[in-house]
């Protein structure tokens, strides 16, 4: 088989933490979108679920910090934050050992990347899975790149670690789903919590939905650092979605800068079954 | 400073321990004086300004059941009495206010309505 779905969102804590402190219709909205992007991922039948994070030190310090992990388990816990604060109760999260393995093993074959038989959960991907699978019914193979503790991997090294996870998913029988999940412009955990540079982010956005693999592989870490905040070396895990869906159009269903969420909140899918764009046909 | 809290943010057994004792807690980890009265204390507004990453920080307070705008305004303290953040990802970020960074990109603020 091969991917069925693939989709970014992000993972502001705020977005289920602190729910009730946004503005109500722009809440709404979002959550709607969320539940637009649930609705596709169901409609997709998938076996399991991929989710490409940026964790917070939930797994990964910096005595040993890998810069691509997957993880390898029959089954995962989270969210590892106060569950009051974030919102969501603690759980147990259904993983798949045998597909993570065979999936693993595939993407070590075109670049490298560690393997993890514990891994706890935070805000990274159960915000997403509390919006997706509500139910925790559907396996979820969990990947992180690091985007916290410099140095970083560069932005072409996130390319080539999606197109190892499409190689890889298109080696299994099992329906994969893919979901990147970052911020894009972000000042998070920062006293400056709620700056968004919502025309930096729409200019990526703008970018992503073209796959416009040149454009998006010229960021800098530095320049984007300045213009738009630590947060923003999360944009590997967008690419990561980029470069295993490379010459399908994504689709930007909403974006919206809210504040109190700490980020300006996204929901996008690729339309899998569109014909490849002009600008990626060699 | 960071790896403590890392260890403590993950593993609802050390939490437990912090919460019975929280110096005792401190015990087997390279601290200066400064660094464990932070902890104990707990201080976020030094703790930010000594470095700790900001998302590790953040979970912290959450633990502490700090309150979100609470949070914000004990980092911004911690900037205003201790100076900046003296080194890591977070030592370039500074605090310019929200209202400001908008209006130097030419963006409406919306923080009074994300509010």
């Amino acid at each position: 088989m091969s991917l069925v779905f693939a989709g970014v969102c992000s993972h502001a804590p705020g977005i289920v933490g602190r729910a009730d402190l946004a503005d109500p219709s722009a809440k709404n909205r979002l959550y709607e979108a969320f539940d637009g992007m649930r609705e596709r991922l169901e409609a997709s039948e998938p076996d399991a679920l991929v989710v490409v994070a940026a964790e917070h030190f939930a797994n990964f310090f910096m005595n040993n910090m890998p810069s691509f992990a997957m993880g390898m388990a029959d089954y995962y816990e989270g969210p590892i934050e106060n569950p009051e604060w974030l919102g969501i109760q603690k759980t147990r999260i259904p993983g798949d050992r045998s597909l993570s393995e065979r999936l693993i093993q595939k993407v070590m074959e075109r670049t490298d990347v560690s393997y993890a038989e514990e891994w706890k959960f935070d805000h990274g991907i159960m915000v997403p899975l509390h919006f997706l699978t509500p139910s925790y019914d559907v396996p979820v193979i969990p990947a992180n790149i690091n985007c916290q503790g410099p140095p970083l991997a560069p932005l072409h090294r996130a390319w080539t670690f999606g197109q190892a996870l499409r190689e890889a998913a298109d080696s299994v029988p099992e329906r994969i789903a893919l979901i990147g999940t970052g911020g894009i412009s972000h000042w998070p955990a920062t006293p400056d919590s709620g700056k968004i540079n919502e025309s930096w982010d729409r200019q990526f956005l703008d970018e992503w939905s073209r796959c416009d693999k040149a454009a998006m592989l010229s960021y800098s870490d530095q320049q984007s650092y300045l213009d738009a905040g630590q947060g923003a070396f999360e944009i590997r895990t967008f690419m990561t979605v980029s470069a295993a869906t490379e010459g399908a159009p994504g689709i930007v269903h909403f974006y919206e800068p809210i504040p109190i969420f700490a980020v300006g909140c996204t929901i996008g899918t690729v339309d899998l079954a569109a014909s490849p764009l002009p600008s990626t046909i060699d | 400073m960071q790896k403590f809290l890392f260890e403590l943010n993950r593993d609802e057994a050390f939490q437990a321990e912090y919460a019975e004792d929280r110096r005792s807690a401190l015990a087997g980890f390279d601290l200066t004086d400064e660094e464990q009265d932070a902890l104990v204390e707990p201080n976020i507004g030094l703790l930010f300004h000594l470095g700790v990453n900001g998302q590790i920080l953040m979970h912290f307070a959450a633990l502490h059941s700090i309150e979100w705008q609470d949070y914000l305004q004990r980092m911004r303290d911690g900037l205003d009495t201790h100076g900046p953040v003296r080194e890591g990802v977070y030592a370039v970020t500074g605090y310019e206010g929200v209202d400001a960074h908008s209006g130097r990109l030419g963006q409406l603020s919306r923080i009074e309505e994300g509010n």
